[in-house]
């Protein structure tokens, strides 16, 4: 591997940019593939470039074989969290289902009635004020950002913050309704048309979910959507 | 997330303190395999490896290939098949095959 190529991947994986290395297996040239574009010591074919992005998306590592050539694309991706505000009942619900999908979660939730270890215990909880909290943790390409409270006093300060994030996902709890009225809100805060138009909401695949565990059912897989599908939306690469 | 990314700060500094070494990487298994694809093994010049490529069975082989690869210069393609009696000492329940490409640091 070219020192230029080491430092660069490097660079990628401490910017938490979902990356891979593709290894020509004939000639041993190598090429970095993001989605800012294309980098090494030989051109991808477009056709090529598409599976290797399609396999960042999916995080799959492996040998791509084309005619006679043998590539081996390995993936970097940086972890998937998931950032709740609002330590509710159906935050209960959702906890363990995003574990099991790969997601380290953090709550937060300035209402100490609510996060407590009791009720959440393997969670990382934080009592800050959902903006500096959301703030502090950096929501990124690899995070998801969900408001539980309904309360918009914790929810609104929430938004402002995801919405300019990197976040592949924002997602908001509450009635088409109490939504209306929540659009009319961020943009009284000076949020964009299109901010706002990154929000899931209501919140969750229309799958008929009651329970609150039904509705968690509807929320991740509403994010898995969000995070498998990114592919088709990500701007072309160059 | 696969692989062990620290292995790459770790192959970025042992190229910056001027030393010769080389980078090996799982990148196909058949069966069951200790190690998924992306798994590295990081060997310098003085045969000194970090990670791991296998549950330890093969780590002895690749470090011998790794030191010929410093040599060389050139990258290397092993392929090891792990037969039921050697799969049995890696605690696997079958045999599998692993193919391992080893690289050289520039």
């Amino acid at each position: 591997m070219k020192a230029e190529t080491l430092e660069r991947l490097n660079a990628l994986r401490a910017d938490k940019q979902p990356c891979a290395l593709v290894t020509d297996l004939k000639t041993g040239l190598q090429a970095i593939v993001h989605a800012g574009g294309t980098h090494g010591g030989f051109a991808l074919f477009p056709e090529d470039e598409e599976t290797v992005l399609r396999r960042i998306v999916e995080d799959r590592s492996g040998i791509v074989e084309e005619g006679d050539q043998r590539l081996f694309v390995q993936v970097f991706a940086p972890p998937l969290r998931l950032l709740l505000v609002g330590a509710v009942h159906i935050a209960q619900a959702l906890v363990p289902m995003a574990a099991l999908a790969g997601y380290a979660v953090t709550i937060i939730d300035p209402r100490r009635a609510f996060a407590t270890d009791e009720r959440f215990p393997d969670v990382t909880l934080s009592d800050a004020w959902p903006d500096e909290g959301l703030a502090a943790l950096a929501p990124d390409r690899r995070t998801a950002v969900v408001t539980l409270t309904h309360d918009p006093k914790l929810d609104d300060p929430a938004l402002l913050v995801a919405l300019r994030s990197p976040a592949f996902y924002v997602g908001s709890l509450g009635s088409r309704k109490t939504h209306a009225k929540r659009v009319a809100r961020l943009l009284e805060a000076g949020l964009t048309e299109a901010e706002i138009a990154r929000l899931h909401a209501p919140v969750g695949l229309d799958i008929g979910a009651v329970t609150p565990a039904e509705i968690g059912v509807s929320i991740l897989a509403e994010i898995t959507q969000a995070l498998r599908r990114q592919v088709s939306a990500a701007p072309a690469g160059g | 997330m696969t692989g062990e990314p620290d292995i790459l700060n770790e192959a970025a500094r042992l190229r910056r303190s001027g030393r010769k070494a080389a980078l090996a990487t799982v990148i196909s298994t058949w069966g069951s395999s200790p190690r998924p694809v992306g798994s590295h093994l990081l060997v310098d010049e003085t045969g000194a490896m970090q990670g791991s490529v296998s549950g330890g069975c093969i780590e002895g082989a690749v470090v011998h290939e790794a030191m010929k690869v410093m040599a060389e210069g050139e990258p290397r393609l092993l392929s090891f098949g792990v037969t039921d009696e050697m799969a049995w000492e890696v605690g696997l329940a079958c045999g599998g095959r692993v193919d391992v490409y080893v690289e050289p640091l520039e």
